[in-house]
């Protein structure tokens, strides 16, 4: 199953912003993180941000999909945040034990797009 | 004391679909009760976990929804039926350690750390039983 449509990728410069606004099934979050990484192969993305806004729950698989896809996409040379995290997802997902290792968050897509270039220019500076 | 169970639905898990179908029924309830956001968040993501659980280990089960009431207070009991392998390890899956390809190792321990209440009976090669209480919080 392909995740087109269903998750709108948004180009900003060189910049990848997908954002959830479905209730996330698992095929659906697994297919979203095949198109992302396929987006960013022919696009040559150097960032990404996933906004999830949009999810009113967050369980454990969907939690690591998202862990897992960020490092992935980190892997392939893009810097990824994971934005918009509501309160209630925050709170249950630290309650249940899951840890978010190995990806950046900001609080909104703003942060995360200022973050992405923030961290590109320190990668083009060296630091 | 007993609760009195005031409704009750039961929800066919085989699918993804009833994962979803399952939790929302779930999170219906916790708004009609006046459940806090993050008491909803926890009993929804609970029951998404639990329903995973049946759904990836044993392949199909069935979920009781339940609106329970004692005298000062309500609840939602959700019960979680499969026929499955049932667990041998019971130990290990509640500390969390226990991993599959399709979970974390989180689902069952991480659920018992969002409900007020958690039972579990399990016999192995004829299934598994869980059943969850969440209680509203005063205001």
């Amino acid at each position: 199953m392909s995740a087109h449509g269903t998750i709108p990728v948004l180009r900003i410069g060189s910049t990848l912003l997908a954002s959830i606004q479905v209730e996330l099934r698992d095929t659906i979050a697994d297919a979203f993180q095949e198109d992302i990484l396929d987006t960013i192969a022919k696009t040559g993305a150097t960032g990404l941000v996933i906004d999830i806004t949009g999810l009113e729950i967050v369980d454990s698989y969907v939690a690591r999909v998202l862990a897992n896809t960020g490092r992935m996409a980190t892997l392939m040379g893009t810097d990824t945040v994971v934005v918009g995290m509501r309160p209630v997802v925050a709170a249950t997902l630290v309650r249940m034990g899951f840890r978010m290792e190995g990806v950046r968050t900001a609080l909104d897509v703003d942060g995360g797009l200022a973050l992405v270039s923030d961290l590109l220019a320190r990668r083009h500076s060296g630091g | 004391m007993e609760p009195r169970v005031v409704s009750s639905e039961n929800v066919v898990v085989a699918s993804e679909d009833d994962i979803v179908l399952a939790r929302r029924k779930v999170r219906l309830l916790a708004e009609k009760l006046g459940f806090d956001p993050f008491t909803i968040a926890a009993i929804t993501t609970a029951t998404s976990e639990l329903c995973r659980n049946i759904y990836v280990h044993a392949a199909r089960g069935t979920t009781l929804v339940e609106e329970i009431a004692t005298a000062g207070r309500s609840g939602i009991r959700a019960e979680f039926r499969d026929e499955g392998p049932g667990i041998a390890d019971i130990g290990r899956v509640l500390a969390g350690g226990y991993s599959t390809a399709k979970s974390l190792g989180l689902g069952v321990s991480g659920s018992k750390r969002l409900v007020d209440e958690f039972r579990i009976e399990t016999i192995v090669g004829h299934g598994t039983v869980i059943t969850v209480v969440k209680w509203k919080r005063p205001t």
